[in-house]
């Protein structure tokens, strides 16, 4: 047998192409099988479309649209109101794997979730044989483009097919049309669920979905506010890997270590730049350029061992409490669910990588009470659809038992079942999924940590809200049959004895011998123009003008003392961060972004006050229930509010 | 309380202590306090000897139907409800079964009974409150007395108000003369009583026994069928022969502990009535038997005691009507025995040896019968 040699090897070692490569890797990359290709193409289509609306402040108009072709072979198109795409751009956006402009910058955003939508044309170019089509308009008074491209996969470049002017309605946004071979049928569900979960997240989005045969699907816009603007941040040192530290220095304008380190790295100041050199044994005025591999090794130790701030958390861009409440009151309300809970935690990071946790809980109603609660997970605004048992969000419910607040779970561990729909946000610069298929969250202990604390403050709420409508509704039932039963046992004996009837108000109060707090929410319909606009006693942060129409929150809460004693309190509302506080009656003695409080003059027994206040900035049902706190007073003297435990 | 109950005619006095307890409630209301009601607390833990009468009455501990608890707004409710009922059962001259109000509370609304034992207890916690009998409020039970059989004379007014002497042997069938619910002298008197003791019998079965073998006229005794927890009217029929005719009372029972209740509510009062114990309980009476002893002495046939017969003899050893050395060291052998047995278990030694051996044998110990 001759022996093989290095040249033989040689002649058979080539580049692979992305072709290639693409059709090995089709199952990691989310094209497994027709099934999955289809929501994959939907997903990064719409994905791309909502990115891009939002970084130019455009309230996001998506339309989708599958026609179905016969043998398998479908046509997916997706249409935005964006921004448009440049003529030269659309090529390489299009016909070029892996070109983007999300995938470097350090910020939260859903295109890092995929692999591209030039993914999706390739994979129908190689299951139809068939050219993408996109249409561009950048500006109202100027006319589209409509491009007609493949790949061509040895180059991994763009072939225009064909390029034309036309004429198109839009004042600005881009439309793309893909033929792929796709299962229509077992798909339909998950691009539904997709877009609904999408919308959910996504409330200033306005999603319509076209089937095949005709039907149209509206997912309407429950909020007209934008998300905020993620911040792109540089790389923090824990988050950094070898590798691209040594990119990053080959690339710096810096010509000193310590110059470096704090301009290319986000939280690094003189101190902790000099701590870092110092435990990397280093000289600061090194030319990063010219450091060796041990060097940057060292370096690259160093930054685990010494104390660094965490990254700021601006480029994180969470949905909000009340924007998670109205989105699942919306989307929920054919569940019509007793109560909806949302709970957020504060920024936190992981390996440098800063991330934040929301959860929503949808309970009661019409929801099926012995199934597997459902579980919507949500990795930067984008759906995840598969993989959920692998997830960290999965791991985190199974951690709690749910046992005390109504749900079923054996023993305590493992996913709960009951009348319960969970909500998990996750939104990170840099999400840890588990593949590159991206359907699941990594089991990052940071991360999961953040999930538990989230679930049980949730959890917290549920009791707080169950224990406090069982409190009341017992109080309830005994004062409505004491002023039943009395006045019967009063007639009887006045009768029996032919005395007038007694007057029962203090005896009544006696027998109550609580202090009586009930709430009640309405709201008012404002037009722009109103003239009633309300009075504002303070504006807070984040809430600005644009809150013209919407609704005026009403907000009454009745104190009814039934005590033998006059009683005298301070009593605190707790109002959403994002509302802008109208009228207040009475006075209120302080009035912060989360609360308003009130100390109250001292009411006498069986005396009653009203307190009124108004909530704009919110839409009708965000604020459904108000959340009341008492202060110097036994709290087991009042029904229908806890104690204040301090801010 | 403590007063010598008779049985009033004129109800003057009833309506009186009626609308007593609506007053009660009202000036509670219109001095503006929670309205209450308080009676004793009717339970073992508060019974106690009364000296005067030799019975077992209710002691000082006393509860409090407020207001303040719904359960106790329902039941004053339902008191005023029956006060109320029965005033007017008094104004129309009619009386009731406690059953049949039991019924008529179907329509007080919010006042009404979720079980005739509620019912039951509430009008014997109005008699407490009173101080009156069910019977001034015209309300009576539905069960009836149980069967005499013996040489006594009793003159009963019937309900065509007429006079009618019946003799408790001659005029009367085998099944006895039966006692009515009301067995107060305007109802019945003893015209003469030729007998020189009464024995109360648990078990009809017993009853019968003595009856076929004329043991009431070969030991001149008179028999009462007592049918389990005797009713009240029973228990008034014999402490009225036995105060008024000065006839010894024996009770002769089954061996376990529910018989030795019976013997209880017969002698010292029932805790249910200990509010009427000295209208109802005969002090004066004796038990006859089965008793622990007579299981070893006659050798009869047992079963074995049950958990709850050991846990209600156990309870008995803290009643404080047990605690005379008698009954303690009966009870104590009966625990020890871990049997029971049952009157009739005498016929292992043949249907006649109750009369001709037991009997004879237990009464000359008890020097009724001379030996």
């Amino acid at each position: 047998m001759s022996k093989i040699t290095a040249h033989d090897l040689a002649k058979k070692q080539k580049e692979i192409s992305v072709a290639e490569f693409f059709e090995r890797n089709k199952h990691i990359l989310g094209f497994g099988n027709p099934t999955r290709a289809l929501i994959t193409s939907v997903k990064e289509g719409v994905d791309n479309s909502l990115d891009v609306c939002e970084e130019v402040n455009i309230l996001p108009d998506i339309y989708v649209e599958i026609k179905n072709h016969e043998d398998g072979e479908c046509k997916v198109i997706v249409e935005d109101n964006g921004p448009g795409i440049i003529k030269k751009q659309i090529k390489h956006i299009f016909g070029r794997l892996l070109y983007g402009s999300r995938f470097h910058a350090i910020r939260q955003s859903r295109g890092q979730q995929g692999i591209g939508i030039s993914a999706v044309v390739l994979y129908g170019q190689l299951t139809t044989g068939k050219h993408a089509k996109v249409i561009s308009k950048i500006q109202e008074d100027r006319p589209a483009t409509a491009i007609e491209l493949a790949i061509d996969t040895n180059k991994n470049r763009a072939e225009v097919i064909s390029r034309n002017i036309v004429h198109w309605e839009k004042p600005s946004g881009t439309r793309v049309e893909i033929n792929i071979m796709a299962d229509y049928k077992r798909g339909r569900r998950f691009v539904y669920e997709y877009l609904q979960n999408t919308s959910v997240v996504n409330p200033h989005a306005q999603i319509t979905f076209k089937e095949p045969d005709g039907t149209e699907h509206f997912f309407e816009r429950t909020s007209e506010t934008l998300p905020r603007k993620s911040i792109e941040i540089k790389p923090h040192p824990y988050g950094v890997e070898l590798g691209t530290l040594i990119k990053m220095a080959k690339h710096t304008k810096s010509r000193k270590l310590s110059a470096f380190l704090k301009n290319e790295f986000t939280s690094m100041g003189d101190r902790t730049a000099k701590a870092a050199c110092e435990k990397a044994n280093l000289e600061r005025d090194l030319n990063p350029k010219e450091m060796t591999r041990e060097q940057f090794l060292a370096l690259h130790k160093a930054f685990k061992k010494v104390k660094i701030m965490a990254p700021p958390t601006d480029c994180l861009s969470p949905i909000g409490e009340t924007l998670i409440k109205r989105s699942l009151k919306y989307e929920t309300k054919e569940i019509s669910p007793e109560f909806i809970i949302t709970a957020s935690r504060p920024p936190s990071t992981y390996s440098g990588s800063p991330f934040q946790v929301e959860v929503g809980l949808v309970y009661g109603g019409n929801l099926p009470k012995d199934a597997t609660v459902k579980v919507m997970r949500f990795a930067n605004r984008v759906p995840l659809l598969y993989q959920q048992g692998g997830c960290a969000t999965t791991t985190a419910i199974s951690s709690i038992d749910w046992r005390r607040y109504g749900l079923d779970q054996k023993s305590g561990k493992g996913m709960p079942s009951g009348p319960a729909i969970f909500l998990i946000h996750v939104s990170s610069t840099l999400i840890p999924f588990t593949s590159e298929s991206k359907e699941a969250i990594a089991d990052v202990s940071e991360i999961e940590n953040e999930i538990k604390l989230a679930l049980r403050i949730c959890a917290r709420k549920v009791q707080h809200h169950i224990n406090k409508k069982v409190k009341r509704k017992k109080t309830r039932e005994k004062f409505e049959l004491i002023t039943k039963i009395l006045p019967e046992i009063a007639k009887k004996s006045s009768k029996m004895l032919d005395r007038p009837v007694p007057s029962l108000d203090a005896v009544i109060t006696k027998i109550m011998d609580v202090v009586w707090i009930e709430d009640l929410i309405e709201y008012e319909k404002v037009s722009g123009k109103t003239t009633e606009k309300p009075v504002q006693t303070t504006l807070l942060k984040g809430s600005s003008e644009q809150h013209d129409g919407g609704a005026i929150t009403k907000s009454k809460i009745m104190v009814v003392n039934y005590k033998r004693t006059s009683q005298k309190f301070n009593l605190y509302a707790i109002i959403p961060e994002d509302a802008v506080v109208g009228t207040v009656n009475p006075k209120p003695a302080k009035i912060k972004s989360n609360y308003i409080k009130w100390n109250l003059d001292a009411i006498a027994s069986a005396d009653k006050v009203d307190i009124n206040f108004e909530l704009a900035g919110l839409e009708e049902g965000d604020f459904d229930e108000n959340d009341i706190y008492i202060e110097n007073i036994n709290p087991s003297y009042v029904i229908g509010a806890d104690k204040w435990e301090g801010e | 309380m403590g007063g010598r109950i008779v049985m009033r005619k004129d109800y003057t006095d009833v309506v009186k202590k009626i609308d007593s307890v609506a007053s009660k409630i009202y000036d509670d209301l219109e001095k503006t306090e929670i309205p209450y009601i308080q009676l004793p607390t009717r339970s073992k833990s508060n019974i106690e000897f009364n000296e005067k009468f030799n019975v077992w009455k209710y002691g000082k501990n006393k509860i409090q139907r407020s207001a303040k608890s719904l359960d106790g707004a329902y039941m004053l409710l339902r008191t005023m409800y029956i006060v109320d009922f029965i005033k007017e059962m008094i104004k129309i001259k009619k009386s009731s079964t406690l059953r049949e109000m039991y019924y008529i509370s179907e329509g007080w609304d919010l006042a009404k009974f979720h079980s005739q034992n509620e019912s039951n207890s509430l009008a014997e916690d109005l008699e407490v409150i009173t101080s009156c009998m069910r019977e001034d409020f015209k309300l009576r039970p539905e069960e009836d007395g149980a069967r005499v059989i013996g040489n006594i004379t009793i003159e009963e007014m019937t309900r065509n108000n007429r006079k009618k002497k019946i003799h408790c042997q001659d005029d009367v069938g085998d099944s006895g003369y039966s006692i009515p619910y009301n067995v107060e002298p305007e109802k019945i008197s003893f015209k003469s009583a030729d007998v020189d003791f009464i024995i109360a019998i648990e078990t009809g079965g017993m009853f019968d026994r003595l009856v076929e073998n004329r043991f009431d006229s070969s030991y001149r005794a008179l028999l009462v069928h007592l049918k389990g927890q005797p009713a009240r009217s029973t228990r008034r029929f014999i402490r009225r022969l036995n105060e008024e005719k000065n006839i010894p009372v024996l009770v002769f029972t089954d061996c376990d502990p529910w018989s030795f209740r019976i013997f209880a509510s017969v002698a010292y009062g029932a805790i249910k009535t200990a509010h009427i114990s000295e209208y109802l309980a005969t002090p004066s009476s004796q038990y006859l038997g089965v008793t622990p002893s007579d299981i070893e002495n006659y050798d009869l046939p047992t079963d074995k005691l049950t958990k709850e017969d050991i846990k209600s003899l156990k309870s008995e050893l803290t009643d404080p009507r047990f605690q005379d050395s008698f009954w303690k060291n009966e009870i104590k052998l009966q625990l020890k025995l871990g049997k029971k047995s049952e009157q009739q278990a005498l016929a292992k030694y043949g249907l006649d040896y109750v009369t001709d051996t037991y009997l004879p044998e237990k009464l000359a110990e008890m020097g009724m019968i001379k030996k």
